[in-house]
């Protein structure tokens, strides 16, 4: 009796998974409409909104947008402000997640809980009064200025992250530097930062993705167009002309994006991504 | 017992122990300072900043003018149909976009590809994933121009002898919806698949034998033991769907008319298009009340964790 009754169980299973790949399917197509758009437009001479295979693929396209003006200026410019901010972000985390890992003190669980809180805060809405100060404090249409903001708006969350990857180095390694005498900026410099190298990774991955892809941000602090990021000058790109070349603005898209995702694949291919991400949210 | 005893030494041994004096403190603590000022000058300032204009009548054209005007600007808020506009569209926008799309699409890939075979599970969570990290207004520019009239939403309903229509029109706000599940559905298929993945494989098996259909197993087991990442998820997605500029800027730019310009969008207007920053700070204070009211709720809902 046994062996049909696993055999029907056996059966069910293989049904459930043809349903299940069935399902997922038709969302992964529905997902790769827009970005097989993107590839195939950026290819085509003559590119429309449409979905369609270019009739003779080209690199014109790149080849159009790849000048000072269009494409490196405004990289650059995305480079100097997200890896400015992510640098000062992932410093300023590492060295507040340390006490708050670390040491006991009535002050660390409020501390913690104004971070958490803050991460949640729709940093959109502040962008109105941050303007407002920008320009009382002169910091409008900089680059730093612009940098700084951003650092700060991410530094909660980097807080959150940095402080519970710290809690998963045990302890029992740095007391041994503490006995040797080692101050503190030495044990975590050369004890906990190396340990949590991963984590560290995460981090600053995570928190330039994020730069990178702003827009509100810069769009309202820089205004000048030579300091404008990539994320602000592909919009004016696609409101200035009257013609919209399709084609150079997919094509534009596709470099504007590739460090992002390349940067994504690198931490999921490490540390299962985004799924160590989900894990450290969910609560 | 030896929970108690594990914690006494776990005291023990932690450097911060109680016999440390003020100046030793003081240090130790002394990290959290670059963190803390940053925070103050660029964040804590901005909100009181915030607090203190949507009191006053401050115009972009000059800083001296501006006066104290008490409630004036809520209540003209609360009076100007615009306003309430923007605020049914933000809700429509959340509960359409996050709620209900975002949130159930979530964590039918996330239970989906538990089944699934592995290449097309690779498969939809490389899509899906690749649409959350691209940059913001790339995303908004690819939906744009699926839904353009001159698209391919259009192009495959002809294909599908279905009548097209300029939705971007027509439906603006279903349309940025849509872009809105497009861009973020990523993450909640993230956090439910930790989610399942952390439920005992007996539970469910155990069900199984007791003869437990898929929508009651769901409803009576799985739905109850993933309720926390349930509750966290709603809250992240929600404060993330209320503070969308980018993506509904880039395809309709609140319009046509203020058809698609939910509380961001229509904040933005008054502040700058407008020139009214007072007014336009009053409308950001409420957002970020109403996202500091569901910070709070997230936070009672990690309380134990922190």
């Amino acid at each position: 009796m046994p062996l049909p009754r696993h055999r029907h169980h056996r059966h069910h299973r293989h049904r459930h998974r043809l349903a299940a790949d069935a399902g997922l399917l038709v969302v992964a197509v529905a997902f790769a409409v827009p970005l097989v758009w993107l590839v195939l437009a950026s290819l085509d001479a003559e590119a429309t909104l449409r979905v369609r295979l270019p009739e003779s693929p080209t690199l014109n396209n790149f080849s159009a947008v790849l000048t000072d003006e269009i494409t490196f200026t405004p990289m650059l410019n995305s480079l100097l402000i997200c890896g400015g901010a992510t640098l000062l972000t992932v410093v300023c985390a590492a060295l507040a997640a340390y006490p708050l890992s670390r040491f006991r003190s009535r002050l660390a669980r409020p501390y913690l809980l104004t971070v958490l809180f803050s991460t949640c805060l729709p940093v959109t809405a502040v962008m109105v009064p941050v303007y407002g100060l920008f320009v009382q404090i002169d910091l409008i249409d900089t680059r730093y200025g612009t940098a700084l903001f951003l650092a700060a708006a991410q530094l909660p969350f980097a807080i959150w992250l940095m402080k519970n990857f710290m809690d998963g180095v045990p302890k029992v390694l740095e007391e041994a530097a503490w006995t040797d005498g080692a101050s503190w900026p030495q044990t975590l410099l050369r004890v906990i930062l190396p340990l949590m190298g991963p984590g560290v990774a995460v981090v600053a991955i995570y928190t330039f993705i994020m730069m990178w892809g702003n827009f509100f941000v810069p769009f309202m602090l820089l205004l000048s167009p030579e300091q404008l990021p990539a994320s602000v000058s592909i919009f004016t790109f696609f409101g200035n002309y009257g013609a919209i070349a399709f084609g150079e603005l997919a094509a534009f898209s596709i470099l504007y994006s590739t460090p992002v995702v390349a940067l994504y694949i690198l931490v999921s291919g490490r540390l299962g991504g985004g799924f160590a991400l989900g894990g450290a949210v969910k609560g | 017992m030896t929970g108690v005893l594990a914690r006494t030494a776990a005291r023990a041994r932690t450097p911060g122990a109680p016999s440390v004096g003020f100046w030793t403190r003081l240090l130790r603590w002394s990290p959290l300072v670059p963190a803390t000022v940053l925070l103050l000058l660029f964040l804590v300032g901005p909100i009181g900043y915030c607090v203190l204009i949507a009191f006053t009548d401050t115009q972009l054209t000059g800083q001296e003018s501006a006066s104290f005007v008490g409630l004036a600007n809520f209540r003209r808020a609360f009076g100007d149909p615009a306003f309430r506009n923007a605020v049914v569209l933000t809700l429509v926008f959340t509960v359409l976009s996050s709620l209900v799309g975002q949130n159930t699409l979530g964590l039918a890939l996330a239970g989906l590809m538990r089944r699934a075979s592995r290449p097309v599970r690779s498969l939809t969570g490389a899509m899906v994933i690749t649409a959350w990290v691209l940059p913001e207004i790339v995303a908004g520019f690819l939906l744009y121009t699926f839904f353009e009239r001159r698209g391919t939403l259009n192009a495959l309903l002809e294909w599908l002898q279905l009548p097209a229509q300029d939705w971007l029109f027509t439906l603006p706000i279903m349309a940025v919806s849509f872009a809105n599940v497009w861009r973020g559905t990523a993450f909640s298929m993230l956090i439910y698949s930790a989610a399942l993945a952390g439920i005992p494989q007996e539970v469910t098996e155990s069900a199984e034998v007791d003869g437990a259909g898929g929508l009651r197993r769901l409803w009576h087991i799985t739905l109850p033991m993933i309720r926390r990442s349930i509750g966290t998820n709603l809250m992240l997605n929600t404060l993330q769907t209320l503070s969308v500029f980018g993506l509904i800027w880039v395809m309709t730019r609140g319009g046509p008319g203020n058809r698609s310009q939910t509380l961001p969008v229509f904040m933005y207007d008054q502040a700058f298009l407008k020139s009214l920053i007072g007014y336009g700070t009053a409308v950001a204070l409420l957002l970020l009340l109403v996202g500091a009211l569901f910070s709070v709720i997230y936070l009672r809902l990690l309380r134990e964790e922190v």
